[in-house]
């Protein structure tokens, strides 16, 4: 019943959406202000529909209803609630319903806001919400449906979602399961992280073609959609965070990002939506880059699609890609689609995009901006080549070539000092002019002071170049970014009599998309400490211990004590978890406890480090089944990571920086309108 | 004869000299360490994007004590690896190896950010130029000095810092 | 004064168009390249099977020869048998075949070759000796081999290609004994 429900309101869903697209484009086209209001509420509609759906489809995983195909596959007695839940977005089918709902809540609920003034906006941003999720719910009423139910038809069991003819349901006893990988808490949120991130931009880019159908290509697509952006980046940067902890945590293979394509698919948004966030402010500010910004919004979405295209379609080999699905043809046409009509409304639109303003110097702070882009733009490139050459080489060579990470960090390490170095300037640096004088005025101290503390590293740390040249330009952004909180507030400490800590709370308080971003920048350094010391410094090493023998690495050594086994029935598991003493420079710090799960349903192991994590460093230690493990020998494989949890504090700090920039304040543009409200309130109140 | 005899233990000396010498070396088998060096440089050849270092499988332990066995044999890391791509295809290394059509990947990325930086200078240019003919014509764009556009900086700063 | 003269309502200029459409039809070719071998990754049977050589493993050869073509055994029946020393599946079929070979070896009809997916020599040599095996065998090198047969090869998987070249059957997993070897040659004997 569920099943059919569920089904059957997707199907209404997608109708709706038909109709919505439909409705708007009728009235847009003959300025039917009822139409296009009837396209609003249909769009309306989407998210409680869709909602519906997906809690028939929760209800079924929750309940064990393995009758049900998608159920089946990725449920199983043993999971705990929380992970049948979290199972909905554990397959190509579920995800898929998953998305739908997002967009439709985005798309809900941008219709809620007021259009008055953007009246002529409104059926093109539905249009292009509606189509998406047309062919997003269209993916799953036609291939991809999970609520197909399996049927036992002469003996076979086949799934299909409306009884065959004399067939029964078949209810298997127990489900397959999720990967094991995948059964950890990190399930629960960074799959939602960068699902919403995806979904976001489609907000952005569907004002942006809306602007450009309506000739209104002026600022205010950018304005409405600004905090939609900086939202949609937030969860975008987090999922790819949480993704890395959890690569970390339970992958085993000591780091927190491999250069697999389908996480570069989930980066390269990332790169144009930062380059998007910055050259916006070139446009508010200076009325410059029109094209340039259209290009940008339009590129973020059309690799969030297309990274979603080959995530799905089987055309990538990864450890994350979801098992071959009949969709690829289908998807394939909706991003040529979305790219075409993308491409021919730039090129058509392209005389009306021009900018209004030149620009004074080579080193003012849009000039330094658009390099910060052209950076960005670069690890886009190495990223995208990188991705598509094994496809390039297939097809012209025959021989398949992996692209690994030793191609990404050199190629894109040099780019990312350059922009880490940008971060040091810019801010010095003046809307509209700057000269070599004032920028090294600006930047000298900072410098210099930076040099020191390299020099101090220098003799302290380590001698390693590479390293020592990461360690300068973290110290200049972070001397530079915090001299901007501390000038500014001391400006206004002489300009207003405040003490120091009202001038600068107040400062920020009034600035906060300026200090906001600063606070994300220094974030971005702690973040650059824990990846550069990782990088740079990790050490390991691998051997075999018998009871009672230790192995030695940068200073820590690790004593094999014991090893217990056992199954745990209830949650389908049999754990092996060795016992290792760990000293440091021979004083005993504790104890860790390295382990190995194995699945029984899946028949697949999970190797759980253990891990002792200090600001300074993380002992790393894994229990390795080269050699049968036992008692009597165990193979262990040691990392030691420095550093390596400043990009954990990072991202927290980055979380404050970001909802801290984006926290609503009055959007100056409507002070005259509000202040016309107002008056006409308290005339009205007389 | 002496002559001839001594020559003949001093040979046979030498010789149990150097082959227990060669003993010595296959003697210590390479460390996990060394194993997963080389094995870091590779890849599964069968499993999904997985490095042969933390590959899990049955197969990649077999891989892993071949590159064992090649070091025990004194190969060097470039003769392993060469090895495994003429055995297994290019696909097994970890990059694409700097031959014929290969040279793409590597060649293509800093020309095209190249061809970008030239276009995005060239605008830079372009724009920065001094529009003298505009204000001939009263166009939109002024012709401001230095010192005006500091002075109008530090202006919309001291009304910032109003609000 | 005329806005031709001024450069500010300039489109985008003919060749940065073609440009920019050329880009885009690449990319989606190629994409659609990919994802049309994602989709069909196996050779189609009907169609001929392209050219491959194999080098004999020492003490596998086929009559002598150390190393041939696919082509040079037109006009017999061709078995192509995949396997691994890591597969376990492989080691149940192995007999079987072995048998099966046994009772073709002396026609100058048929010819059982297996292939070797992605193995280590050492293993390879332990398989072949433990399960007798005497048909000629091969390493698939640079896994050419597999990547014409199927793209996504799994093991084991046999392929049966006639006397022409062409591709007739292809069976997927182990067999289930010597007589459904049989059946199979037998169907386009």
């Amino acid at each position: 019943m569920f099943a059919e429900f569920g089904y059957g309101i997707l199907v209404v869903s997608f109708l709706v959406a038909i109709y919505s697209v439909v409705a708007a484009v009728y009235g847009a086209t003959n300025k039917s202000a009822a139409m296009v209001e009837s396209a609003r509420r249909s769009m309306l509609l989407m998210f409680p529909l869709i909602s519906l759906s997906a809690a028939a489809l929760i209800y079924l995983l929750v309940t064990n209803h393995f009758e049900v195909a998608f159920v089946y596959e990725v449920t199983s007695r043993s999971m705990p609630t929380y992970l049948k839940v979290t199972a909905w977005w554990g397959g190509q089918a579920g995800s898929l319903v998953f998305w739908s709902w997002l967009l439709a809540g985005f798309a809900s609920a941008v219709t809620i806001r007021k259009w008055e003034r953007d009246i002529e906006f409104l059926p093109w941003v539905i249009v292009v919400c509606s189509v998406t999720l047309i062919f997003f719910l269209g993916m799953v009423v036609v291939f991809e449906n999970p609520f197909t139910r399996f049927w036992l038809v002469a003996g076979n069991v086949e799934p299909h979602m409306f009884a065959p003819l004399n067939a029964t349901l078949f209810t298997a006893a127990d489900g397959n399961g999720l990967n094991p990988l995948l059964r950890h808490p990190g399930m629960v949120i960074h799959p939602p992280m960068l699902y919403l991130g995806f979904v976001s931009y489609v907000i952005p880019y569907a004002f942006a073609m809306a602007a450009l159908i309506t000739g209104r290509t002026d600022d205010r697509w950018i304005r409405l959609t600004r905090r939609w952006s900086l939202w949609a980046w937030l969860f975008l940067s987090f999922g790819l965070v949480l993704g890395g902890r959890w690569a970390y945590d339970v992958l085993g293979w000591g780091g927190y990002w491999g250069w697999d394509p389908v996480e570069i698919a989930a980066f390269m948004p990332w790169l144009t939506g930062t380059a998007f966030l910055h050259s916006v402010m070139i446009q508010e500010k200076r009325g410059l880059l029109k094209h340039w910004n259209m290009i940008l919004v339009i590129l973020t979405y059309a690799l969030v699609i297309f990274g979603t295209f080959l995530t799905r379609s089987g055309v990538l080999s990864s450890v994350h890609a979801f098992a071959n699905s009949p969709i690829g043809p289908f998807f394939m046409g909706f991003v040529s689609l979305s790219l075409v009509t993308s491409i021919a409304l730039v090129i058509w639109r392209w005389p009306m995009l021009r900018g209004e303003t030149e620009m004074k110097s080579m080193l003012s702070r849009e000039a330094l901006f658009l390099l910060n882009n052209l950076l960005f733009m670069s690890v886009l490139v190495i990223c995208f080549w990188g991705v598509i050459f094994p496809l390039v080489s297939e097809l012209f060579t025959g021989q398949k070539v992996t692209v690994g990470p030793p191609f990404y960090e050199r190629a894109t390490a040099p780019l990312f000092a350059a922009l880490m170095f940008l971060m040091g300037v810019a801010p010095l640096s003046a809307w509209g002019h700057s000269t070599i004088q004032t920028l090294g005025r600006a930047i000298w101290k900072s410098a210099v002071a930076a040099l020191v503390i390299t020099a101090i590293l220098f003799a302290t740390y380590t001698q390693n170049i590479i390293a020592l040249i990461g360690f300068f330009l973290i110290a200049l952004v972070l001397l530079v970014t915090v001299q901007e909180f501390l000038r500014g507030a001391r400006a206004r400490q002489k300009g207003q009599s405040e003490n120091f800590f009202t001038a600068l709370s107040r400062l920020i308080g009034r600035n906060r998309r300026r200090y906001g971003g600063y606070i994300i920048h220094i974030s971005m350094m702690l973040m650059a400490i824990g990846i550069l010391g990782m990088e740079s410094f990790q050490t390991s090493t691998q051997g075999s211990l018998k009871q009672g023998e230790a192995l030695n690495i940068s200073g820590y050594t690790v004593k094999y004590r014991e090893l217990a086994s056992w199954d745990d029935k209830g949650k389908g598991v049999n754990f092996t978890r060795a016992t290792v003493d760990v000293y440091k420079n021979g004083i005993y710090l504790g104890v860790l406890n390295p382990r190995i799960d194995y699945y029984f349903d899946s028949q697949q192991n999970m190797t759980i480090p253990g891990n002792r994590s200090t600001f300074r460093d993380d002992l790393y230690v894994l229990l390795v089944d080269w050699q049968p493990v036992s008692s009597m020998g165990a193979t262990f494989k040691i990392f030691v990571n420095p550093l390596v949890n400043w990009l954990w504090i990072g991202s927290l700090l980055f979380l404050v920086g970001i909802i801290f920039a984006a926290w609503p304040d009055r959007d100056p543009a409507e002070e005259p309108a509000r202040a016309v409200r107002k008056a006409s309130q308290t005339s009205a109140a007389d | 004869m002496k002559k001839v005899l001594h020559t003949l233990i001093f040979t046979f000396l030498l010789s149990v000299l150097f082959t227990g010498v060669a003993l010595a070396q296959s003697n210590t088998p390479p460390t996990d360490d060394e194993v997963n060096a080389v094995a870091h440089k590779l890849y599964c050849p069968v499993c999904e994007s997985t490095p042969l270092d933390v590959c899990p499988t049955d197969a990649c332990k077999d891989w892993r004590e071949l590159i064992r066995t090649m070091l025990a044999d004194g190969k060097t890391e470039a003769q392993i690896l060469q090895h495994f791509q003429e055995q297994y295809g290019a696909r097994v290394l970890a990059e694409p190896p700097k031959e014929g059509f290969y040279w793409l990947i590597y060649l293509l990325p800093p020309a095209i950010i190249l061809v970008g930086a030239f276009f995005l200078f060239r605008s830079l240019k372009e724009w920065t130029k001094p529009k003298a003919a505009a204000s001939v014509l009263g166009g939109a764009g002024s012709e401001s000095s230095p010192e005006k556009d500091s002075y109008l900086a530090r202006f919309e700063e001291e009304l910032k810092k109003q609000k | 004064m005329t806005e031709e003269k001024t450069d500010t309502k300039r489109g985008v200029s003919v060749t940065a168009q073609i440009a920019i459409w050329a880009f885009l039809v690449g990319l989606l070719a190629l994409v659609g390249f990919g994802l049309n071998r994602a989709r069909n990754p196996m050779a189609v049977i009907g169609d001929p099977v392209p050219e491959f050589n194999l080098v004999f493993y020492p003490g596998y050869e086929y009559a002598g020869n150390k190393e041939m073509k696919l082509s040079d055994l037109q006009g017999k029946i061709v078995v192509i048998n995949i396997w691994a020393s890591w597969c376990k599946p492989c080691e149940q079929e192995a007999p079987d075949l072995e048998a099966a070979w046994q009772l073709y070896k002396d026609s100058t009809d048929v010819v059982f070759i297996g292939v070797d997916y992605v193995d280590t020599p050492a293993g390879a040599n332990e398989y072949l000796t433990k399960f007798n095996i005497t048909f000629p065998n091969a390493p698939d090198l640079k896994s050419n081999i597999s990547s014409i047969l199927n793209r996504q090869m799994g093991v084991p998987e046999t392929y049966l290609i006639d006397r022409k070249g062409i591709l007739r059957q292809i069976k997927i997993g182990p067999f289930e004994s010597v007589n459904e070897i049989q059946t199979m040659i037998q169907s386009i004997q």
